[in-house]
C-alpha cells in the first residue's frame, strides 16, 4: 500500500511545530498530538541559515555525509593503549627545555587568564628557568620561553594544561591508526599546579611526581608490554556510573587495579611503592587525564579528513574557547570567549570568584563521555542542580548535534544507548543547540585552585566561524 | 555575629551534593555564610580559613558532617539549622511521567515511532526547512504557515510527490484525515465523499452542507491555496484525487478550487476522465463544458456541487432538504430599502466564503470591488476604503500582518463594520461565522456589541440596515451553533443558509429588479 493510504489506514498521530492550539485540538478529538518546544534554527540567523542551504546542496550534502562518516568510524574503531610513561622531553613531539605547553587555542603570556599565569609562573620555578615566581613572570615575558596548545604537540592537558619538558607523560598508542597521545599526570588535591596554584608545596609536589611517581609508573608499564586497552577501562567505568570528566570514582579504581600488579613488580622501595599508592588513593581524579588522552587519541585520528563537519577538539585557555574541525586540516583554530561555568562551589567561595572555563578537558565531550554521558552519572546529578531525569534528558538531547552512538561506550540505564559521537558543526547551527560539558571551576586568581564544579558551553560564535569556513572550504 | 558548628556523627553525604547543599544553605535568610562537608583536613582547613574554626570542628572525624553557619541575628541559629535539616530531606520536584520534551521533528519523529503528521504552524521564513525534515522522515506534512515561497512550495510538493507523501498546504487551513479535523476544520460525520480542496474555508463549507444533509466525509485534503497555479501545476491536487481513487472508503470524489491556472485546470480533468469514480468538480469561475467533457459532475456553486456529491453517493435529491433561496424574504427586504442604499459590503473572514459570495454579486452587477480581485480594474484602490459593492477577505495577507487569523480573532473586523454601518450608501452588510477547530470560541459575541450599535444608530438616522449573517458549522462542532444563531437572529440579523445562499440573498436584496 501506498503511503498515503498507509495514513488513511492508521491512527492520526501528529508532531505539532508552532500553534498550540492545533495540537489542544486534535488532542479533544481523542488522537495523539505531540507539541514541539521549537525555536527558530540557527537562532533564526539568516545569513547562517544561507550558509547551512549551501552546504546542504545535494552534492556538497553527499560529500560530507561520506567524509562524516569516514571520521565518526575512526573515532569509535579508535583503540587507545596505555603503552608507558615518560618525561616530555622524551615522549613529546616539539618539546623542548623552554617550551611551555597550555590548554586550549594559542594565547600570548601577556593575555593569559590568571589560573593559566599562575601554572606557567609555577611550572618555570619547577623546571629550574627561574628561582621564584617573581622572576618566573619576567621569564614568562621575556620571550625565552615558547607557549604553544596541548592540542597542537598530540597532547592534552586539564585544567590550564600547562606542561613543561621534565612532566611524566600517559604514552597512548591508537591500535588502529598507529598515531599517539599523551597528557601529564594528575595533581590529585585540589591545590595543584594545574588550577592556577604554585606555593611550594605545589613545587614540591611536582617533584616528588617527577622523581618517584613518574618513574614508578614508567618502570611499571616497562613490565606490561602488552600495554592497557584504555577503552574497555572506560566502558566498564560507565557502567559503573561514572561519566569519566568529573566523576572517576570507578575508573580511578579500574585504572589502578590494572596498573598494580605491575607497580609491586617493580625494584621500588615499600615506602616507594605506599606513597604512591596512598597518592592514588587521596583523589578519584588520579584517572581524570587518562580518559582525556584516550580521547585525543581517537579524535586525532578523526582529524584533517577533507569536507568533514565533525569537531576533534573544543578547549579552553581560560580567555578564549577553541574548536577545531576535521574537514579543516592542521592547526585552524574557531574561537569565541570562555563562558561561565555555573554550578555548586565548595564552600567560602562564590560565583564572582570563578575563572571562566578553562582547560583541554572538553575534549572528553568531544568524543561523547562527560557532559554527554552525564545519564550514567546520577551521582552527580547536584552539579547540574536538576533531576535524575533532566540529566538523562541531556545524554539524549546531544544525540541531535551528533552523527552516531558509539557501540563501543554505552549507558545501561539509557537501554545500552551508545554515547552521542561525532559533533556535527552544520547540527550546532541549525539547532542552535551547544555541547554541554562537564567541568570544574578553578578560581579566577592564580594560586587558589579548584572552587566547584558545574555545567557550561562552548560560544555559539566559535561554531558560526566555523560553518563560515567550511562553507568556503567545501566545493 | 554568631558562629554556631553542629556535627552529625557518622552521617555520610558524597562531596557533590554537599557543595550544592552548602550553595542552597547560603540563600536560607539570616545566613550570612554557611558551610556543610565532611569532616576532611581539607574542609577544616577551608572552614579555619574563612574564620569559621571552632573546637567542635576540630574535633568531627572524617566519617562526620559538619555544619557550620555565621549570622548577624543569634535568635535565628535554631530555625537555620531546621532549615539545613530540611534541605536534606527535600528532594528536587520530580517532573509529571511522559512530559518528555521535544525540540525538533527529528527528534520527535525517531521517538515517537507511531508519528505519521506533521503541522507546522511557523513563521513563515523557517516552515518550509520543517516541512522538508518532517518529508524526509517520512512524515505526511500540513503547512499552516503563510509566507512561504512558491520555489519552496514547489521544492516541497516535489518531494513529497516523489515520496508519496501528502504535502498540504502552505497557506492550507483545513483538512480532515480520519476523520480527525486539522486545523481549521469542523466536526461532520464520517462517510464515503472525498474533497481535494485547494482552498480552505470552501473545503469546510461542503463538508458542513455535505453533513447537514445526512452524508459524511471519508477524508478531507487541503492542498493549499497555490496548488493549482501555473508554477504549482496542481501536484498535490493530482496526488490527492489518485490517493481518493485508491481509498475503498471514497465512493465520490469532489475538488474544489478558486479559479485555476488553464494548463493546470486541463491536467487535473485530464485525471478527473481516467477516474473510475464519479467525481464533482468545483472550481470557481470555472468551464463547465470541459468538465462535462471530461466526465466530470460540474457545480457553479458549493451548496450545488455538495447536492450533486451527495446524490452521486445515493442520496434521493427529492428527500433532501435544500434550502431554496427565500423569494418572499427578498421581497421583504428590498421594501425596506430606501432609493439611496444601493451597495453591498461583504465583510468575511473565510477567503472562499469571500470569493463565493463576491462570484455571485459579479453574475449581476458590474461594479464589484475587492481586495481579492484578480482583474485590476476591481481592486479596491485603497483597501481600507470600499467603492461601490465591496467584499473583504480579512484573512488576505494585508490584513494578517502580525495579527491572528480573522477566524481566529474576528475583532479585526469590528472597525470597518461600524463604519459601513454609518455608510448611507449601504444596504445590506453580509458576514460569515465560521465555527468548528481552531476557530474564535464565539465569533457572534465578538461582533455583536457592534451590531447592536449598528442596528440602533441606522434606526435613529430613520433607515433600515440589513445584515445577513452566515454561521458555518455543524451540530457537532465545539461551539454551540443554535446558540450562535439564536444570537445573531435576537440582534436582528438575517440568516442565511449557505455560502451560496449569502451571496445569492445580498445580491438579490440591492437589485430591485434592475439587474443587467
Amino acid at each position: 500500500m501506498n503511503k498515503i493510504g498507509e495514513l488513511f489506514n492508521s491512527e492520526i498521530n501528529v508532531i505539532n511545530v508552532g500553534i498550540d492550539f492545533i495540537s489542544e485540538d486534535i488532542k479533544k478529538q481523542g488522537a495523539v498530538a505531540t507539541q514541539l518546544e521549537w525555536a527558530p534554527p540557527a537562532r533564526g540567523n539568516v545569513e547562517l541559515l544561507a550558509l547551512l542551504d549551501s552546504l546542504n546542496s545535494e552534492e556538497k550534502q553527499a560529500k560530507i555525509e561520506a567524509a562524516n562518516k569516514e571520521a565518526v568510524e575512526r573515532i569509535v574503531k579508535s583503540q587507545p593503549v596505555l603503552i608507558g610513561y615518560d618525561q616530555a622531553i622524551n615522549c613529546v613531539p616539539g618539546m623542548t627545555k623552554t617550551t611551555i605547553l597550555h590548554a586550549g587555542p594559542p594565547i600570548t603570556w601577556e593575555k593569559m587568564s590568571g589560573p593559566m599565569k599562575g601554572a606557567v609562573t609555577g611550572a618555570i620555578v619547577f623546571e629550574g628557568l627561574a628561582a621564584d615566581l617573581v622572576e618566573a613572570e619576567e621569564v614568562a615575558a621575556s620571550g625565552k620561553i615558547t607557549f604553544s596548545p596541548c592540542h597542537e604537540h598530540q597532547c592534552v592537558g586539564s585544567m590550564a594544561g600547562v606542561t613543561s619538558a621534565s612532566m611524566f607523560m600517559h604514552i597512548v598508542e591508537n591500535k588502529t591508526y598507529g598515531n599517539l597521545a599523551f597528557t601529564n599526570l594528575s595533581e590529585q588535591l585540589s591545590k595543584i599546579l594545574r588550577f592556577g596554584a604554585n606555593d611550594q608545596s605545589v613545587i614540591d609536589r611536582l617533584v616528588w611526581m617527577r622523581d618517584v611517581f613518574g618513574p614508578v609508573l614508567r618502570d611499571a608499564m616497562k613490565l606490561c608490554p602488552e600495554g592497557i586497552d584504555l577503552r574497555l577501562l572506560l566502558s566498564s567505568a560507565l557502567h559503573m556510573g561514572d561519566e569519566c570528566h568529573n566523576r572517576n570514582v570507578a575508573g580511578t579504581t579500574l585504572l589502578i587495579q590494572a596498573l598494580t600488579p605491575y607497580i609491586v613488580k617493580t625494584d621500588y622501595s615499600l615506602k616507594e611503592k605506599i606513597e604512591v599508592f596512598d597518592f592514588v588513593a587521596s583523589s578519584d581524579y588520579f584517572s581524570g587525564p587518562t580518559w582525556m588522552v584516550l580521547c585525543k587519541c581517537a579524535l586525532d585520528a578523526a582529524h584533517g579528513i577533507e569536507n568533514s563537519t565533525i569537531v576533534t577538539t573544543m578547549a579552553r585557555n581560560g580567555v578564549e574557547f577553541g574548536i577545531r574541525v576535521s574537514g579543516m586540516k592542521g592547526n585552524t583554530w574557531f574561537t569565541g570567549p570562555s563562558q561561565k561555568v555555573i554550578g555548586p562551589m565548595f564552600a567560602g567561595y562564590k560565583p564572582e570568584d570563578s575563572g571562566l572555563d578553562i582547560g583541554d578537558s572538553a575534549i572528553t565531550e568531544t568524543y561523547g563521555i562527560g557532559g554527554f554521558a552525564m545519564a550514567t552519572a546520577p551521582a552527580i546529578v547536584p552539579l547540574v542542580g536538576g533531576t535524575v531525569e533532566e540529566a538523562m534528558g541531556y545524554s539524549k538531547e546531544m544525540l541531535e548535534i551528533t552523527t552516531i552512538e558509539n557501540p563501543n561506550v554505552t549507558i545501561p540505564v539509557l537501554d545500552f544507548m551508545g554515547v552521542p559521537t561525532g559533533i556535527d558543526v552544520r547540527k550546532v547551527i541549525a539547532t542552535g543547540k551547544l555541547p554541554i560539558i562537564n567541568t570544574a571551576i578553578a578560581h579566577k586568581d592564580p594560586g587558589v585552585g579548584m572552587i566547584g564544579a558545574g555545567i557550561t558551553n562552548p560560544p555559539f560564535e566559535a561554531f558560526e566561524k566555523a560553518i563560515k569556513a567550511l562553507e568556503e572550504a567545501i566545493h | 555575629m554568631t558562629i554556631q558548628a553542629k556535627i552529625k556523627k557518622n552521617t555520610y553525604f558524597d562531596s557533590v551534593s554537599l557543595m550544592s547543599l552548602s550553595t542552597r544553605a547560603n540563600l536560607i535568610e539570616d545566613v550570612k555564610q554557611a558551610m556543610i562537608g565532611m569532616g576532611t583536613d581539607m574542609n577544616k582547613e577551608v572552614i579555619r580559613n574563612v574564620g569559621m574554626g571552632s573546637k567542635e570542628i576540630e574535633a568531627a572525624g572524617t566519617g562526620d558532617l559538619m555544619i557550620t553557619i555565621e549570622t548577624d541575628n543569634p535568635d535565628a541559629v535554631d530555625t537555620i539549622f531546621e532549615e539545613i535539616d530540611l534541605l536534606f530531606t527535600t528532594k528536587v520536584k520530580k517532573p509529571q511521567k511522559g512530559a518528555t520534551v521535544y525540540k525538533s521533528i527529528n527528534q520527535a519523529s525517531q521517538e515517537i515511532e507511531e508519528s505519521n503528521v506533521a503541522i507546522i504552524s511557523v513563521n513563515g521564513s523557517f516552515a518550509a526547512r520543517e516541512a522538508q525534515e518532517a518529508l524526509d522522515k517520512d512524515l505526511h506534512v500540513m503547512l499552516f504557515s503563510d509566507n512561504v515561497s512558491i520555489e519552496e512550495e514547489l521544492a516541497l510538493k516535489k518531494s513529497a510527490h516523489e515520496k508519496g507523501l501528502l504535502m498540504m498546504g502552505p497557506d492550507c487551513g483545513t483538512a480532515i484525515i480520519n476523520n480527525i479535523g486539522l486545523c481549521f476544520a469542523n466536526k461532520v460525520r464520517k462517510g464515503t465523499i472525498g474533497i481535494v480542496a485547494a482552498s480552505g474555508t470552501g473545503a469546510q463549507e461542503l463538508s458542513v452542507r455535505i453533513h447537514e444533509f445526512g452524508y459524511g466525509i471519508s477524508q478531507l485534503i487541503g492542498t493549499g491555496g497555490r496548488d493549482l497555479s501555473e508554477a504549482i501545476g496542481g501536484i498535490m491536487m493530482l496526488d490527492g484525487l489518485a490517493a481518493l481513487e485508491e481509498d475503498e472508503e471514497t465512493k465520490v470524489i469532489m475538488l474544489i478550487s478558486k479559479p485555476p491556472a488553464k494548463s493546470v485546470e486541463i491536467k487535473v480533468l485530464e485525471a478527473v476522465k481516467n477516474s473510475k469514480k464519479p467525481v464533482v468538480v468545483y472550481f470557481l469561475g470555472g468551464d463547465e463544458e470541459a468538465v462535462t467533457k471530461a466526465g466530470g459532475h460540474y457545480a457553479k456553486r458549493s451548496k450545488e456541487a455538495a447536492i450533486k456529491a451527495v446524490i452521486l453517493a445515493g442520496a434521493k435529491e427529492e428527500e433532501l432538504d435544500t434550502h431554496p433561496l427565500n423569494i418572499p424574504l427578498v421581497e421583504e427586504v428590498r421594501a425596506k430599502l430606501s432609493d439611496e442604499q444601493k451597495y453591498i459590503r461583504g465583510l468575511f473572514c473565510g477567503g472562499t466564503l469571500c470569493d463565493e459570495a463576491m462570484y455571485a454579486a459579479m453574475e449581476k452587477l458590474d461594479n464589484v470591488y475587492s481586495n481579492i480581485q484578480t482583474n485590476p480594474e476591481f481592486k479596491l484602490v485603497d483597501n481600507n476604503k470600499s467603492q461601490e459593492h465591496t467584499f473583504i477577505d480579512f484573512g488576505s495577507d494585508e490584513f494578517t500582518s502580525g495579527k491572528p487569523h480573522p477566524m481566529i480573532d474576528p475583532s479585526t473586523r469590528i472597525d470597518r463594520f461600524l463604519k459601513e454601518a454609518a455608510d448611507p450608501e449601504v444596504a445590506v452588510i453580509a458576514m460569515d461565522f465560521v465555527l468548528g477547530y481552531g476557530s474564535h470560541e464565539d465569533p457572534v459575541g465578538v461582533m455583536l456589541p457592534a451590531i447592536k450599535e449598528a442596528k440602533e444608530q441606522a434606526e435613529k438616522d430613520g433607515r433600515h440596515l440589513e445584515i445577513l449573517g452566515y454561521v458555518l458549522g455543524t451540530e457537532l462542532d465545539v461551539q454551540d451553533i443554535k446558540e450562535q444563531t439564536q444570537k445573531l437572529m435576537d440582534a436582528g440579523v438575517t440568516i442565511s443558509s449557505s455560502s451560496q445562499n449569502t451571496g445569492l440573498l445580498a445580491r438579490e436584496f440591492v437589485l430591485k429588479g434592475d439587474s443587467k
